[in-house]
């Protein structure tokens, strides 16, 4: 077991400076000189040749990439020049606003994505199957911004004056200021320290922090605020998580052991749990592992539908403002994320399935 | 036993030549899933072809500088329908008019032929260059099948709309390059299924038959490999589409694809998407279109996959 997962881990490495080196690539083919990308077309000559002088754009391409490696590996991604601020601050800033919204879609997909796709399969060509099967042809083609704006105005509009109402953006109603949750436990954190760090990045996931914090009033905003837009970003993954549970679940219950579990009288249940959903999950978590790049790309479209100052939203004005810099660590930082996931679902097949581990 | 003999038997000798395409044609229609969507897509390209007789008015052209036009040139004017009781004197737009006084139907029947444009071209892309490469490092195997296919596996360490998103960045918005990034994103997908169609055929005895009859790698790798991988990339294709005009509306949503004033679902959306609450005709319609369009390339992949798949073939 341990030298597969050594095993798995180093044969990400190369896809990881893959990735270093297509986000270097891509910011080195951008049109124009880089140095009046960044700064604008009214730079002149001698600000110009510092500028490249001082990035170093004027050595070889092979040191430009192993100086960009080398701050990359020490979580330097340069400086926005839009922000002035430096870029990995910005990332740390909103990534928690984005991983929480991802997260909480996640858990919304995998619950109900693996609750229907059971009912389905074990109500094999009922009507539920049915409607569940209609429904997860149209999640898998819905356009998430739309279904975001859509919901936001049913939910907020149509449905207002109803205990249904819910707030079509923004992350807390406005007035609202989370304590974050270590000034209320009166940690004394340095800033700058590791533990300062992995504690404000937590303290900036509103549902969390308000948790540990104790803030009823704004755990209570920030989940409403939460449910239009993790639903939205969910409907996708839910309809493919649904769609492999119901057909790995079929392929199993066609199995001769799950006969043999009923007939020794089991109840039906721990026959459906059990003996059939521990050996569908296999390819279910193939596909939850992979939706979750789509819901990273999904993110962006949902922040901008709900004002969510997330990466999406950044990623965004970075666009638009052509902050390239800005969009090359932000695109780093998720793939390098998307990368960890999946060796962790590599990881979880060995524990769910023996055999892998043995080969 | 003996009956098994004899049914194979019999269907032996009922064996006529059918072509691959017609069996797989009335597979598809047996599924009420597909039926659908061949509806639906025939019912766009039908669209499509005919916008220009469909549309009452020019998709981009303003109220204002249509002559003799006499209806009141509001933005965002609500859906007026005569069959549901708007005034006779008013001049119809059933589905409204947008926030330049354009008539949001004619845009959107215009928008039909951009979609299934944006889908087959980025698709048809992909499909050209993933294959060649798919092709080449199967055949070619070592260190050539080694590069590409852990430029592949880079491509596929990305989230696909974030890469596309990042191409764009660099390339510039419009919806050329949108459709370049799309199509360089969805390459390693058909790169790994004809290199896996060509490990699978590559050491099978029609393929040693070819070789040592003289046919020249071309010969073995287009007309003995490329037919069998076909199925496989006839389907992720299928799919593809899907994705690929999902994913371009997306990026014109996010003002990177087709800019104004092509009447491009995606932007069409995007731009009215903070009048949602006063005008939410200009988001529904745009929306439900693209998710119809995407349904049928998904319904219909999905049927193509079933019907072509060998192994459910006793269903026929």
């Amino acid at each position: 077991m341990v030298t597969y997962i050594i095993r798995r881990i180093l044969l990400s490495i190369p896809v990881l400076i893959g990735i270093l080196f297509a986000t270097f690539a891509l910011s080195r083919l951008i049109p124009s000189d880089p140095c009046r990308a960044m700064l604008g077309e009214k730079a002149t000559d001698i600000v110009c040749n510092e500028f490249i002088a001082r990035h170093g754009l004027d050595k070889p391409i092979p040191t430009q990439f192993a100086v960009y490696m080398g701050e990359v590996f020490k979580g330097d991604f340069g400086r926005s020049f839009r922000f002035s601020l430096p870029i990995t601050e910005l990332i740390m800033q909103r990534l928690p606003t984005t991983v929480e919204l991802a997260f909480a879609a996640l858990m919304l997909s995998v619950v109900i994505g693996i609750s229907l796709g059971i009912i389905s399969a074990v109500r094999h060509n009922s009507w539920i199957d049915v409607v569940t099967m209609l429904w997860a042809n149209i999640g898998v083609s819905m356009p998430v911004f739309w279904l975001g704006l859509m919901l936001a105005y049913i939910f907020s509009l149509t449905l207002k004056g109803t205990p249904f109402q819910l707030p079509p953006s923004g992350r807390l109603s406005p007035g609202l200021i989370p304590v974050p949750f270590y000034e209320v436990w009166s940690l004394d954190l340095v800033k700058g320290t590791f533990a300062f760090i992995i504690a404000d990045f937590v303290s900036r996931m509103q549902v969390i922090n308000s948790i540990l914090s104790g803030d009823h009033k704004v755990l209570k905003d920030a989940v409403q605020h939460l449910i239009l837009p993790a639903f939205a970003l969910s409907t996708i993954s839910t309809a493919l998580i649904a769609r492999m549970t119901r057909s790995s679940m079929l392929e199993v219950l066609g199995q001769d052991y799950i006969r043999t579990a009923r007939a020794k009288g089991l109840r039906y249940r721990a026959v459906i749990l059990k003996h059939t959903l521990r050996n569908a999950l296999l390819p279910i978590v193939t596909v939850i592992g992979l939706s979750l790049g789509g819901l990273l790309g999904g993110a962006v479209l949902t922040e901008t539908v709900f004002n969510l100052a997330g990466v999406g939203r950044i990623l965004y004005e970075a666009i638009t403002a052509r902050d390239y810099g800005i969009v090359q660590g932000f695109t780093v930082v998720i793939a390098v994320f998307f990368v960890v996931v999946n060796l962790l679902v590599d990881l979880s097949y060995a524990y769910l399935d023996p055999r892998i581990r043995l080969e | 036993m003996a009956n098994t003999i004899s049914t194979l038997n019999a269907e032996a000798l009922s064996l006529e030549s059918v072509s691959l395409w017609s069996v797989t044609w009335k597979r598809l229609l047996r599924r009420k899933s597909a039926v659908v969507g061949i509806f639906i897509l025939g019912l766009l390209i039908f669209i499509a072809l005919t916008a220009h007789w469909l549309a009452p008015y020019d998709p981009t052209a303003s109220m204002l500088d249509i002559p003799g036009y006499t209806g009141q040139a509001t933005k965002r004017l609500p859906p007026c329908i005569h069959l549901l009781g708007c005034s006779q004197e008013e001049p119809q737009h059933i589905m409204g008019l947008d926030g330049n006084i354009r008539d949001e139907f004619s845009r959107l029947l215009y928008g039909a032929r951009l979609s299934l444009m944006v889908g087959f071209a980025t698709v048809t892309f992909a499909i050209v260059i993933g294959t060649v490469l798919g092709a080449l490092a199967g055949y070619l195997g070592g260190w050539v099948d080694n590069a590409i296919m852990r430029v592949m596996d880079v491509l596929l360490a990305f989230p696909s709309l974030l890469l596309a998103i990042a191409i764009v960045t660099v390339l510039g918005p419009g919806l050329i390059n949108a459709l370049l990034a799309i199509g360089i994103v969805s390459i390693p997908a058909y790169a790994r299924v004809m290199r896996s169609s060509v490990l699978s055929v590559r050491e099978m005895d029609y393929v040693s038959a070819t070789r040592s009859l003289g046919g020249n790698a071309y010969d073995i790798l287009f007309r003995r490999i490329l037919p069998n991988a076909l199925t496989p990339l006839i389907v992720q294709g299928t799919l593809g589409i899907a994705t690929a005009i999902l994913d371009s509306a997306a990026l014109s949503f996010l003002g990177l694809g087709a800019q104004p004033p092509t009447p491009e679902w995606g932007a069409m959306l995007g731009s009215e998407r903070n009048q949602v609450f006063t005008a939410p005709h200009l988001v529904f319609y745009p929306g439900l279109a693209i998710m119809l369009t995407v349904l049928a390339f998904n319904l219909l992949g999905d049927g193509l996959r079933d019907a072509l798949d060998p192994r459910l073939a006793h269903v026929s």
